[in-house]
């Protein structure tokens, strides 16, 4: 008992001197907002940022990469979070990438086909090409497995292969990436796409899924990370002008080495270290 | 009538835990009124059930096939569990030895107390892909039927057997003493006489099935669309707000809370036949 509340008390000690030895610049609050793709992310980042820096609050707030951008402009926030580069008419910003996305073609295992063209890709998503057969497989009816409207993933794919969600004759709609796997391990059929870290961490696993690679592009986390991967785009942060202050320091945090288990956590792939 | 200041004070605090209650009902009906009013007002009622298809981001909100695949596969999972609820029940209670009557009523119990997400899952690994092998792509009506069925199950026996055992006494006694054989006896007296008690408990299960989210949601398939035959993907109105909740803005998302409202109004309906019903028995 006495061991233990000597303990508790030489930990208490050890704490306190070690927050306050990095607390003496870092106070305030930061308002973040925007993609909620890179929203569940920063969100983590910002807990292990107010960990190390009690004094500061980090506020996360959601509403797509748009907002995310305009509130960066007009100042509303000190950080805009959007779920791709910068446009060209919004260079007069600051956009400071902390991670990419990127997303693969998944099958299951026995599938016979391992390359699709773009081409192949559409006819397959909007229900022209019903049957294996036409896209070079084994003969067996093709299961579309499609993401539910708003998720990042969909948007991605979308805007990659030039559709529409409403063009796509989805068989199956799935929410996370999880359920999507578990639905094409069970029918060998189907086809669908997932982030790439996530497809890779259950290959790993031994899932019987596979990634199929898109216009001869193998699909892989390196890829992505040399940004030589065309279905991946990054996520950034957004400010009015070059970062100062805490949003300086917050934003080399996210950046760091030490984020790299979060950012795979989110199923995301670092930057380049 | 003399009352004690214990049973006052008793009183008062039970007056005030029903209250509670009451008030958290009627805050929730409003909160879900509030956040789908900017849409009801903005677009209008009728286009959810007159809109051709359901792509919120691109202003098209056609709610009408998700209301009928919840309708459908609660009451295709109804169908199901129903006979075979009832027949558990009047095995349990009329034909099984004391210790088998036991057993089951325990293994019954049981399956209750199984998570929702556990028959979703034992869906999604086993039975989609056997429905897979006989019509592609598995994940449909008939898998959400089917994984409904057993969660409802219990419910269905459970309320089935209390009302069979509120049968009164003096009913059975009269019946073998006429010299009815117990298939007659149990097919024209008993279970007549336990009908009101075990609709209710089909309507509070048939609520349950309306209600249910997660499980239905890894096997359904969740495309929106009116199904031509059982073995096609539909969405119902609670998968709907699950998949797209987390990520849907502005009229998106005040939509969902449309699907909410409609899927409470069904419920509430339900429970209020059901509740009639009870009071019916009640009082006959």
């Amino acid at each position: 008992m006495l061991i233990d509340r000597r303990m508790f008390f030489i930990g208490a000690v050890a704490l306190s001197t070690s927050t306050r030895a990095q607390t003496t610049d870092l106070t305030g609050r930061l308002v973040i907002t925007g993609s909620s793709t890179v929203a569940p992310l920063v969100l983590e980042i910002g807990k292990a940022f107010e960990k190390r820096h009690p004094r500061v609050r980090i506020d996360v707030q959601t509403g797509g990469s748009s907002r995310g951008v305009a509130d960066a402009r007009s100042g509303l926030a000190d950080i805009g979070m959007a779920s791709r580069a910068l446009f060209d008419n919004e260079r007069d910003l600051f956009g400071t990438p902390i991670a990419r996305d990127g997303i693969c073609l998944v099958a299951h295992k026995t599938n016979a086909v391992s390359d699709l063209t773009d081409e192949q890709v559409k006819a397959l998503f909007t229900g022209k090409a019903a049957d294996w057969q036409e896209v070079g497989g084994k003969p067996g009816r093709v299961t579309i497995v499609n993401k539910a409207e708003g998720r990042s993933t969909l948007e991605l794919f979308l805007q990659h292969y030039k559709l529409k969600n409403s063009d796509i004759k989805a068989s199956v709609v799935i929410g996370d990436n999880a359920q999507g796997i578990k639905t094409i391990v069970g029918n060998p059929g189907a086809i669908g796409y997932v982030s790439i870290g996530s497809a890779e961490f259950e290959v790993s696993q031994g899932t019987a899924i596979k990634l199929v690679s898109s216009g001869g592009v193998v699909p892989s986390s390196a890829a992505v990370q040399a940004g030589t991967f065309p279905l991946s785009r990054p996520l950034t942060l957004v400010t009015k002008q070059a970062p100062t202050g805490l949003a300086a320091a917050f934003i080399a945090f996210a950046r760091s080495s030490d984020m790299h288990p979060l950012v795979k956590e989110q199923f995301f792939v670092p930057l380049q270290s | 009538m003399y009352r004690s200041k214990v049973d006052g004070y008793v009183g008062t605090g039970l007056a005030m835990v029903g209250g509670v209650c009451t008030l958290l009902v009627l805050t929730i009906a409003l909160f879900l009124l509030r956040e789908s009013w900017s849409v009801v007002q903005g677009v209008g009622l009728r286009r959810f059930l007159t809109d051709s298809a359901w792509n919120p981001t691109e202003k098209r909100f056609g709610l009408a096939p998700m209301l009928l695949a919840s309708v459908a596969t609660a009451i295709g999972a109804i169908v199901i569990a129903a006979p075979l609820g009832i027949g558990s029940a009047i095995y349990s209670r009329f034909y099984a030895g004391r210790q088998a009557a036991r057993i089951q009523r325990a293994i019954v119990t049981l399956m209750a107390g199984i998570p929702s997400v556990v028959f979703g899952l034992w869906g999604l690994v086993a039975l989609v892909p056997l429905i897979n092998k006989i019509m592609p792509p598995g994940t449909s009506l008939l898998a959400a039927m089917l994984v409904l069925a057993l969660m409802i199950l219990p419910t269905v026996a459970l309320t089935a057997d209390a009302a069979l055992a509120t049968v009164p006494m003096p009913l059975q006694q009269g019946a073998a003493a006429l010299g009815l054989s117990r298939e007659a006896m149990i097919a024209h007296v008993l279970v007549p006489a336990a009908r009101s008690g075990i609709v209710a408990g089909i309507l509070l299960s048939l609520g349950r099935a309306l209600g249910e989210t997660m499980a239905v949601l890894m096997v359904a398939g969740n495309v929106v669309q009116v199904p031509t035959s059982v073995f096609e993907p539909v969405r119902t109105l609670t998968a709907n707000v699950a998949l797209e909740m987390a990520y849907a803005v502005g009229d998106h998302r005040a939509s969902l809370f449309v699907s909410g409202l409609a899927l409470t109004l069904i419920v509430a309906a339900l429970a209020v036949a059901s509740w009639r019903l009870s009071e019916a028995r009640s009082h006959g």
